[in-house]
């Protein structure tokens, strides 16, 4: 017994050991294309969107009279001038823009898309139909989706001649932020559904069984089974959709437009600025939104769910039993 | 295995239905069923619908809101496709550059996506995790720097500047996907192949791609959707009308003369460039949905 142990302490300790050293060769090499990529596109780039941010580009007369071109070192300047300065406002607006349409479309998403998971999980007929056609806002081009909806909200369009109503809903305002809010609701609440569904087929029948003889009625079922049980994939799929409607530029860039207070996000605002070769400002509004991004994706991850990698993993392994 | 699982619904059959409240219930519940679905799918469809139907009508009564058009037209599809638009040219290149990011992000993601389910080394979970984590950058923050890149190195208005931002924004969508799927095929099957004196490339190449398959072919579904929808780097990287893809083409859609409203060209350029994907989402649902959910990600 003891022979055997030490022995196959031995090689056990022995073998990872080889086996590491030429996997982590290895492993290098074959991560290398993906890493390249990364970091040409993201890392660089992000890097000297940093250090753009603490220039200024510039051409005019210094003190002297002499004429000055080229990039000149402002330090944080960039940074406070968008805090404090004369176009403060704007980036005010813009943040709040931001911050708005993150959390009203979001959170319409969640309750319109677990609405959707519910009762897809119970129809047996319409499946396919259904599957098909809750792909289909999510399959459609964000750029298309933004025009057809300044379509239908046309002045003479379509919603105004239903509902009787005459309201400039691709103007500016309260109608064009309301707008946007239906047309990325539309766009992305059956992609929430999607996720939803998948949660919630992994719930064992028995527990509703149980429920069920215990007395509790389709909506107790519903706080008390459901949706914690439903709450990690949920949980993933509220994440990553909030960081993509952090960064929403498409949506509202091509129903309204560009430089359209109301609805204009860091993302429009960063570049418009970078569009009139004001890059440092541009580099400084995109750093501060890529923190802003940052500091949310952290505080959800802390507040909400400890472990969203894991619920991840977690979500993996019982589906796949659920398919065996 | 088949067989316990099949036995208890052979045995549901058998019983007799519940006698008395069943059937009222079920009726019940069936009609706000048919409702729910019915609801569900209008929602989902009615404004596509509303596209498709505008994109038939004339021009001269593009405003009516009767459910179909009272004259049925293309003209505005001839005018969308008119050689002075260049969208059909706009179409090919979306095409050449979500195909070329495909395949790129494809090859890149299998190599990445083995390592991670197979090899052991150090920071395998840090890998994974900054992979992952590249993906939650605002495409703008890289637009600013890239664009001046770019234009240094003479890359403005051409093909590669578009590929090279799609493949950083596809790569860890695909990464995670491809991941997850090698990692539910057993290894006991290479282990064997490797017995039997293939050598770890071999058994990459000859046992593990093929049973990998259906998850590369979901993942190159996924991949080209994400970057045929892409518009933020598309828009900022050209400006040449004869290189740029089709989703920045439709948004600078303004009709092919000035005085009349373009609305119905838009719809048909925007059902040109969404009929694609369309027939793709149709064709394969099943495996769209199966990686959306394995993926978790957009």
């Amino acid at each position: 017994m003891m022979t055997t142990t030490q022995i196959e302490r031995q090689t056990t300790a022995r073998r990872p050991q080889t086996v590491k050293v030429g996997d982590g060769r290895m492993a290098a090499l074959l991560l290398s294309p993906t890493f390249l990529v990364l970091a040409l596109v993201v890392a660089y780039p992000l890097l000297s969107a940093f250090r753009q941010s603490l220039y200024r580009s510039q051409s005019g007369l210094d003190d002297d009279g002499f004429v000055v071109t080229g990039d000149v070192f402002v330090g944080l300047g960039n940074y406070v001038n968008i805090f404090t300065g004369t176009e403060a406002g704007r980036f005010y607006n813009a943040l709040w823009n931001t911050t708005f349409f993150t959390f009203t479309t979001v959170g319409l998403e969640v309750i319109i898309g677990v609405a959707f998971a519910v009762a897809m999980n119970r129809a047996f007929r319409g499946r396919a139909l259904l599957r098909a056609s809750i792909l289909i806002p999510w399959a459609i081009p964000t750029a298309v989706s933004g025009l057809l909806w300044r379509w239908i909200f046309q002045a003479d369009g379509v919603v105004n001649s239903i509902t009787g109503v005459e309201v400039l809903w691709t103007a500016e305002g309260f109608a064009a932020q309301a707008a946007v809010i239906v047309a990325e609701v539309w766009k992305t609440a059956p992609f929430i559904g999607l996720l939803v569904l998948a949660g919630m087929q992994i719930i064992p029948g028995e527990i509703y069984e149980a429920a069920k003889l215990d007395g509790a009625n389709a909506w107790r079922q519903f706080i008390g089974i459901t949706l914690p049980l439903v709450r990690p994939a949920l949980l993933v799929a509220v994440l990553f959709r909030m960081l993509d409607a952090l960064r929403m530029f498409d949506l509202p860039f091509v129903l309204i437009g560009p430089r359209k207070s109301s609805v204009e996000t860091l993302s429009i605002l960063a570049w418009d600025e970078s569009n009139q070769l004001n890059y440092g400002t541009a580099s400084a509004f995109s750093i501060i939104l890529l923190i802003y991004v940052a500091v949310i994706a952290y505080a959800f991850i802390k507040i909400l769910g400890a472990d969203i990698v894991e619920a991840k993993a977690r979500r993996a392994t019982p589906k796949k039993k659920a398919t065996r | 295995m088949t067989d316990t699982l099949q036995r208890p619904r052979f045995s549901e059959r058998m019983l007799p239905p519940d006698p008395v409240r069943k059937p009222r219930k079920r009726g019940w519940g069936a009609a706000s069923l048919v409702l729910a679905i019915t609801a569900i799918s209008v929602y989902c469809l009615a404004p596509f619908f509303w596209m498709l139907v505008s994109s038939f009508r004339r021009t001269s009564d593009i405003f009516e809101t009767t459910i179909l058009p009272t004259t049925w037209s293309i003209e505005s599809y001839r005018q969308a496709l008119d050689g002075s638009s260049m969208f059909g040219r706009a179409m090919l290149n979306s095409l050449l550059v979500a195909g070329t990011t495909t395949v790129l992000a494809l090859v890149f993601a299998i190599f990445a996506s083995y390592t991670l389910a197979r090899l052991n080394f150090r920071f395998k979970s840090a890998v994974l995790a900054i992979i992952i984590a590249t993906s939650m950058f605002p495409g703008i923050s890289v637009v600013v720097p890239l664009l001046q890149f770019f234009s240094d190195i003479g890359w403005i208005n051409t093909y590669q500047s578009m590929i090279v931002p799609n493949l950083s924004f596809a790569l860890p969508l695909a990464i995670w996907i491809l991941t997850t799927f090698m990692r539910q095929i057993p290894v006991d099957l290479e282990q064997a192949a490797m017995i039997d004196g293939c050598t770890k490339w071999q058994a990459f190449r000859l046992v593990l791609l093929p049973l990998a398959a259906p998850g590369v072919f979901t993942t190159a579904i996924l991949t080209f959707i994400q970057s045929w929808n892409e518009f933020i780097i598309a828009l900022s990287m050209v400006n040449d009308p004869a290189v740029q893809t089709a989703t920045v083409a439709v948004s600078k859609f303004t009709g092919a003369t000035d005085f009349q409203s373009p609305y119905g060209v838009q719809m048909a350029a925007g059902v040109l460039v969404t009929i694609p994907l369309i027939i793709v989402v149709l064709l394969f649902q099943r495996r769209i949905v199966e990686g959306l959910t394995a993926g978790g990600t957009k």
